[in-house]
């Protein structure tokens, strides 16, 4: 059964967009993009489906292709859908002096997806990311705006675990 | 112990607050700045300072700033440019983590020497949970009247905005910035005409570092001159370094330009030396993008005295047995590290990050990229090597913006100095699958 779910920022989301078009020149509103589209990304399930940034388009007075050509360049907007939690390990040379590509393996093993997958579940998806600033911290990853370092595998156990069972606790509240 | 002009409260109750900022001098040099000096002064101080662009390139900040448009009846803008995504470098987010005001009052310090009325932190999207420090930070300033109307009673006004980026390495060259701030793809824009003629909205515009901007609070506390105290020739002051790989402590230390590479890697005042008892085995000093060394080169320069830690000494010898200072990521691989396998992860990430406009670049990285997987994974041919090499020197000097070179230069270094484990790979496929992709003995370097 498919959800259809009408696209339209909650007031809460409204405020922060206001507040954000508000540090530019008032005829630059399309430099508000970017934040806008993170917010609208958090919003609407974790990406950006053709809805969605119709709307972000039409919230900004732009294009509808001016917002297409920046999702599709940057790489922390996902124009397909995703698990509940998106884990991104860094796979960069100094991460992988310290373990990386094992804990990457881990990870595909304990959740039985490659990398680029979603458990069937729709709980987890895994991917690779590029330097995200945690070298001297490594092995690590990142889930929602959070950076989770100096991996273990046991410490991979425990944080998966925490963040499934938050995320249930929410669904069924 | 060396002196630390940014780090020195880093370990400090509450440094992250105002409160705590202000207990330790903070906002020392926003009233000496707007109170006691005109903004010229101000740009003086920093032009005898000698500070160099902390972000890699190392270009004079002082004379950056004297090449903003001042006439051009259009606003000025200053950008910090916190989008840092250089492989290897992690000292901007431990500043901006961990004491966030050293960079707002160095912002308003440095915005009031160019004329700006409203100044921009670009910050990458992966550091949000920075963004939100950085955004407390500054309504803290603007409560304490730090930042907004006619800031300490001076006439000056500031209007400081953090902005985020969304996961793009291109974005921290400061025209795909400007693009990215407009709303746009990061696509690096032709030079000229320069930012500081032409940038955000076609206004004068200058893009600094976080580290560069940090420092320019300890140069209006203490004086330009005082700086340029420290160090060694044209490389004065303090450094980040951001160091990690195969060493016992990694992380960010704060160093007196001038130390010896040996004392940074081996003394437990930094990086305590190779993890696990192991050999060094090669060095990248500056970021992914700079030539990597192997431990000979590294240590010693071409006249057998020890190379330090400043911009020329690392680049003495260029690229045929010299470096780059960079960003000042410094990547230690001890014996057991794999170069083949390393140029390969590098080559992956540039061709990730290419924006795509320049054939040579989108190219070149993937062609590259590709032929580095062959080998690494044991399909390599020797004619590889030197079409390694020829596709590398196609691509630098031939397009818009430096990422290019920057993807150029380790394929370039690793053939240079590590031949013979390209060769070892082709040779011998069948061993490059060894679960620790541990080398046989023949194959360890000479030890000098």
């Amino acid at each position: 059964m498919t959800e259809v779910q009408k696209i339209e920022f909650s007031p809460e989301a409204m405020l922060e967009v206001s507040r954000i078009v508000s540090h530019y020149p008032q005829d630059k509103m399309k430099s508000a993009l970017l934040p806008v589209l993170h917010i609208a990304q958090n919003e609407f399930g974790g990406w950006l489906s053709a809805e969605t940034m119709d709307y972000v388009a039409r919230l900004l007075h732009i294009h509808p292709i001016e917002v297409y050509e920046v999702a599709t360049f940057y790489s922390m907007y996902n124009t397909k859908p995703v698990g509940k939690i998106l884990i991104e390990v860094c796979q960069t040379g100094p991460c992988c002096l310290n373990g990386a590509e094992k804990i990457v393996s881990y990870i595909e093993k304990k959740l039985n997806i490659k990398v680029g997958e979603t458990t069937k579940d729709n709980m987890f998806t895994l991917k690779t990311v590029e330097c995200l600033g945690a070298c001297g911290y490594a092995p690590m990853f990142q889930i929602g705006e959070t950076f989770y370092e100096h991996l273990t595998e046991e410490k991979v156990d425990m944080i998966l675990e925490n963040l499934k069972q938050e995320k249930l606790k929410a669904i069924n509240n | 112990m060396g002196r630390k002009l940014l780090l020195e409260h880093l370990n400090k109750a509450n440094i992250n607050t105002m409160e705590g900022y202000l207990q330790n001098g903070g906002y020392r040099s926003v009233e000496k700045a707007l109170k006691k000096m005109t903004p010229d002064e101000v740009t003086e101080e920093v032009k005898k300072s000698g500070l160099r662009g902390r972000g890699g390139a190392g270009f004079a900040t002082g004379m950056k700033w004297s090449f903003l448009d001042r006439n051009s009846g259009k606003p000025r803008y200053l950008l910090c440019n916190a989008d840092e995504s250089e492989p290897g470098t992690f000292k901007d987010r431990l500043l901006m983590e961990k004491i966030p005001h050293l960079l707002i009052e160095g912002m308003i310090v440095s915005s009031y020497a160019l004329g700006c009325r409203t100044s921009y932190i670009y910050i990458r999207g992966e550091y949000m949970f920075i963004l939100r420090i950085l955004e407390k930070a500054i309504a803290e300033a603007y409560a304490k009247g730090y930042l907004g109307e006619n800031i300490l009673g001076s006439g000056y006004s500031l209007d400081l905005h953090v902005h985020p980026g969304a996961g793009a390495y291109i974005c921290g060259e400061e025209t795909a910035l400007i693009e990215s701030l407009e709303g746009k793809r990061g696509n690096p824009r032709i030079k000229p005409p320069f930012p500081a003629i032409a940038g955000l909205w076609g206004c004068p515009t200058i893009v600094n570092n976080v580290e560069s901007i940090a420092a320019v609070v300890p140069i209006i506390n203490d004086g330009g001159d005082e700086y340029a105290k420290i160090g060694i020739g044209k490389s004065t002051g303090t450094k980040l370094i951001s160091a990690s790989g195969n060493i016992n402590k990694p992380g960010v230390y704060e160093i007196e330009m001038g130390i010896s590479v040996e004392e940074f890697i081996y003394s437990e005042e930094y990086c305590g030396g190779i993890k696990n008892n192991l050999e060094l085995k090669a060095c990248v000093p500056g970021g992914s993008s700079v030539p990597i060394l192997p431990k000979h080169l590294l240590l010693k320069m071409s006249d057998g005295n020890p190379r330090l830690m400043t911009y020329e000494s690392l680049s003495e010898g260029g690229f045929a047995t010299g470096s780059m200072l960079g960003s000042g990521g410094f990547i230690v691989y001890d014996e057991k590290a794999c170069i083949v396998r390393n140029t390969w992860n590098f080559a992956r990430f540039y061709h990730h990050e290419s924006c795509g406009q320049c054939s040579p670049c989108r190219e070149g990285t993937g062609w590259m990229e590709r032929v580095l997987h062959n080998i690494e994974y044991g399909h390599g041919k020797m004619e590889d090597i030197d079409l390694l090499w020829d596709i590398q020197r196609k691509i630098e000097g031939n397009t818009i913006c430096p990422l290019g070179d920057a993807a150029a230069w380790p394929v370039a270094a690793a053939i240079r100095h590590f031949r013979h484990e390209f060769e070892y790979h082709v040779k011998y496929p069948n061993r490059v699958f060894d679960e620790d992709h541990v080398y046989q003995p023949e194959m360890k370097m000479q030890k000098v």
